[in-house]
């Protein structure tokens, strides 16, 4: 809501400041949203079959119930396909830790949903190329297994 | 039209019409995959046309020349801690990154530094981060900030490097 006013706010101000300049931004902003429009749609047409087919508690029961090592390659790959949001993600995080999840699960979790994203690759690819988005997404998930590990260490759960 | 335009516009009409035929023949699962689609849409279109409209703001109103001078090559350490902060403040999904990491990549800034953009937005949003403070302590978010942050600049660093012949900033529009 902040960030809808704030933007609503500048634009206004900045249409006092420069009419011409503020228009041309603003069509250039339209311009962008048409072009997007397509592959965007797309995307959310799969997280939606995704979704479905993926109910959530079978995320969580696949979490535990594994060994640490597994826990976290399965908490990376699903973390990699699933798409939801932060504030669905962490509450859900906290329940699973609840149930005996250890940390580097869930931070392999966590930090392959927001730094991976398979089913935005698309998306990603349109914006930059295939190379870029595949090896960003690579990289990204080498860190996040890399931030489990060092959880696992921090959290007394490996050594 | 582009070809993929087409291709994209299309699987979506199918969709539609599966979506469609599924409630009148009573098939469950296909009226929940169209719920939880205009759920998600909804959800989407609330942030991202604003989104939209700040970076037309921005690519009308800032000089390049801003741009190279703060996140160009010769940027230095400084303009990673920029990108760092903006990526911070990234409202939305990380989708909404991406729009505003390719005006940064057209005004000049370094490939890196744009990839360290894009990496920061996933790992520092500030929304985001109140939310794992609160459900899952400060201890999990400090070592996770402590850890992806340097890595995702490391990162950033090689893969600019390594991409740098095959991305073409596209003219400005």
């Amino acid at each position: 809501m902040g960030f809808i006013v704030f933007v609503l706010l500048l634009t206004a101000v900045l249409y006092f400041r420069d009419r011409e300049k503020t228009l041309k931004g603003l069509k250039i902003g339209g311009k962008k949203f048409l072009k997007i429009m397509p592959v965007f749609l797309v995307m959310l047409v799969f997280i939606a079959v995704a979704l479905t087919l993926l109910p959530q508690n079978m995320i969580s029961e696949q979490l535990s119930g594994s060994s640490s090592y597994l826990g976290v390659l399965f908490g990376l790959v699903l973390g990699s396909i699933a798409v939801m949001p932060g504030f669905v993600a962490f509450p859900l995080g906290s329940v699973l830790r609840d149930q005996g999840v250890q940390y580097m699960v869930i931070a392999a979790f966590t930090s392959s949903l927001m730094m991976v994203g398979i089913l935005t690759f698309p998306v990603e690819r349109q914006f930059f190329g295939t190379r870029f988005a595949l090896l960003r997404n690579i990289a990204s998930a080498l860190i996040s297994l890399l931030v489990a590990l060092v959880m696992g260490l921090v959290f007394g759960e490996i050594l | 039209m582009k070809r993929s335009t087409i291709v994209n516009l299309t699987v979506v009409a199918v969709f539609g019409v599966f979506v469609i035929i599924s409630m009148l023949a009573g098939f469950e699962t296909g009226g929940r995959m169209g719920k939880g689609f205009l759920k998600t849409l909804g959800d989407m279109l609330v942030i991202l046309p604003f989104a939209i409209i700040l970076i037309g703001l921005f690519e009308a109103w800032v000089k390049r020349e801003t741009v190279e001078k703060h996140l160009g090559e010769d940027g230095g350490w400084k303009s990673y801690m920029w990108v760092c902060l903006l990526g911070g403040m990234t409202i939305g999904p990380m989708l909404t990154a991406l729009p505003v990491a390719q005006s940064l990549l057209r005004k000049g800034a370094a490939l890196s530094v744009v990839l360290t953009y894009i990496g920061a937005s996933t790992i520092c949003r500030i929304p985001m981060t109140i939310f794992e403070i609160t459900y899952l302590g400060g201890q999990f978010t400090l070592t996770r900030y402590l850890t992806a942050i340097p890595l995702t600049i490391l990162s950033s660093l090689l893969l600019g490097r390594l991409l740098k012949e095959h991305i073409e900033p596209q003219a400005e529009t």
